[in-house]
């Protein structure tokens, strides 16, 4: 087991920030099977280096909006673009990471092994995709549990491989599904911890779905609040706290404040 | 062998020999003629007497039954890669497969007969239809059974078809593999067996189902039974060879081989 509250970033092995990209969504449109309108016309355009939170009721779209914008999944109409662009000269386009709810590590594999896996499959040789695997390990607490498996591991730690997964290819783009849903109250709290020290330090662009109120206060620069679907915006706004946040933000009247402007959005949207 | 190991195996030894003696006992106190149902005993001093006999057809079969094995193991593998590559193909070939589980052997063994000629090659043969189908139907399983999440994360890196293959789908339906493996290997040595009851003569050393076959003309009853658990001795063996080798190579990851 790692000591507990040990994932602070190393200085030792700094991750170069590639600074984030702008996104910008205009009229998307999805619709499911059975004609089910998922999203329909949504509009949304995130600064570069931001971190925005999307907030919704279960099934209005959040995670298909993350989907479209990973490229997994294809709208009928609307646009999604990148600036600066993610396509590359080659032809090929630079790595969007993606964050699921669960970890989806590959249990046959190491943990050293799980962190390269993406530069593995752009090709990156041996030695390079290692290195590069444990510098970003280090940087979220797992330095020295590089050789187990991920069934040796409890589920932060899991999480948090997951996550060193992700920040392997230097993404421009994070994108975050309820990544921490089915952790423990703690344990969450200190990979939200680490997962803000960690855009702080590297400034890419985030996009973190979740349901959790206070997660999206405690995160996020800005959150949007989405209704039941399809899914329209029913609260867009820049949250006035801190820049520096540490657990004790939660108790503030500052943070009751933005996190019960949340809340009646929330409500608001699962009246629409 | 440690304490818990020990006591598993005492309950199954102690049925064992209370089985042994009801039936030596039952045989010799109705006096039941010794070519009809032979006491333990005799089945005993006869595989001992044979022992070299039944040891070479051991090593006969069982060389028949590695050859239909390994086969089934390669070609399952490979069409179950093929099926699962799209619906489309799985949804025009899977069924044929199906005529592998359902193709009484003993039929079609006349057939292959004629195709490879009597001897160890048909036998193979015979080995290799038997076993072939819980190969494809496991793998497959397997490889469909990858999460969608993980097909997304590898799509989402720009994998390609073979790198997922390779990389995901392939270790993904690794335990679903040894499951049809294991069943695979008992089949193998019954299939053989069968091959040789139809195509097991040729010159050289004969197999079990030979001996079976030469031991009951000759009413050796004894020697019948003995044949007999050879044969499920070698079932037992190539059985223990692939769950070993499976539980080694899933110990690590796998909760179906942890504690092994």
């Amino acid at each position: 087991m790692a000591p507990p509250g040990l994932p602070s970033p190393s200085p030792l092995a700094p991750i170069s920030g590639s600074g984030g990209v702008r996104v910008k969504v205009e009229g998307l449109r999805r619709t499911f099977p059975g004609n089910v309108a998922v999203l329909s016309g949504l509009d949304l355009d995130v600064a570069p280096g931001s971190f925005v939170a999307l907030l919704g009721p279960s099934g209005c779209g959040k995670s298909t909006l993350l989907r479209l914008v990973a490229g997994l999944d294809r709208a009928e109409a609307g646009h999604i673009s990148f600036t600066p662009t993610l396509e590359r000269p080659q032809g090929e386009r630079a790595p969007i990471a993606y964050v699921f709810q669960d970890a989806h590590l590959l249990p046959w594999r190491s943990v050293l092994d799980n962190a390269a896996l993406p530069l593995e499959l752009t090709g990156v040789s041996k030695p390079e995709r290692q290195a590069a695997a444990r510098a970003v390990l280090e940087q979220v607490g797992l330095g020295d549990a590089t050789d187990r498996y991920p069934a040796e591991l409890s589920g932060g730690m899991r999480m948090r491989v997951s996550l060193a997964r992700a920040l392997v290819t230097h993404p421009r783009l994070l994108l975050l599904d309820e990544p921490f849903a089915a952790l423990d109250e703690l344990t969450r709290g200190r990979l939200d911890d680490q997962l803000r020290a960690l855009w702080r330090k590297l400034g890419m662009t985030v996009l973190f779905v979740t349901h959790s109120i206070s997660e999206a206060a405690y995160l996020a620069e800005r959150a949007v609040v989405l209704s039941r679907r399809p899914a329209r915006v029913v609260l867009d706004r820049t949250l006035e706290l801190p820049g520096e946040r540490s657990a004790s933000l939660r108790t503030e009247a500052s943070f009751a404040r933005e996190a019960r402007l949340l809340n009646e959005a929330l409500e608001q949207g699962e009246r629409w | 062998m440690n304490r818990s190991a020990l006591r598993a195996a005492v309950p199954p030894l102690v049925a064992l020999v209370v089985l042994l003696t009801l039936w030596e006992g039952t045989v010799r106190l109705l006096e039941v003629p010794r070519w009809l149902v032979p006491p333990p005993s005799a089945i005993g001093a006869a595989g001992a007497q044979e022992a070299s006999s039944l040891l070479g057809a051991a090593v006969t079969t069982g060389r028949s039954a590695l050859v239909g094995f390994g086969l089934s193991a390669v070609l399952g593998v490979l069409v179950a890669v093929l099926l699962a590559s799209s619906r489309m193909v799985e949804r025009a070939l899977y069924p044929y497969t199906l005529f592998l589980q359902t193709v009484p052997i003993v039929a079609i063994a006349p057939l292959l007969v004629l195709w490879f000629g009597p001897g160890p090659r048909a036998v193979a043969v015979s080995s290799f239809i038997v076993s072939l189908f819980p190969v494809i139907a496991n793998t497959l399983t397997g490889l469909r059974s990858v999460e969608p999440s993980l097909r997304d994360m590898f799509r989402l890196y720009g994998a390609r078809r073979l790198a997922t293959l390779w990389k995901l789908e392939l270790p993904a339906a690794m335990p679903h593999l040894f499951t049809g493996l294991r069943i695979a290997s008992g089949l193998a040595v019954i299939g053989a067996i069968v091959g040789e009851f139809v195509a097991g003569f040729s010159e050289g050393s004969a197999g079990l189902g030979i001996l079976v076959l030469s031991a009951y003309r000759q009413l050796r009853t004894d020697l019948l039974f003995a044949a007999v658990l050879a044969a499920s001795g070698l079932g037992l063996v190539l059985f223990g060879v692939v769950s070993l080798t499976g539980a080694r190579l899933l110990r690590r990851w796998h909760p179906s081989a942890q504690g092994t």
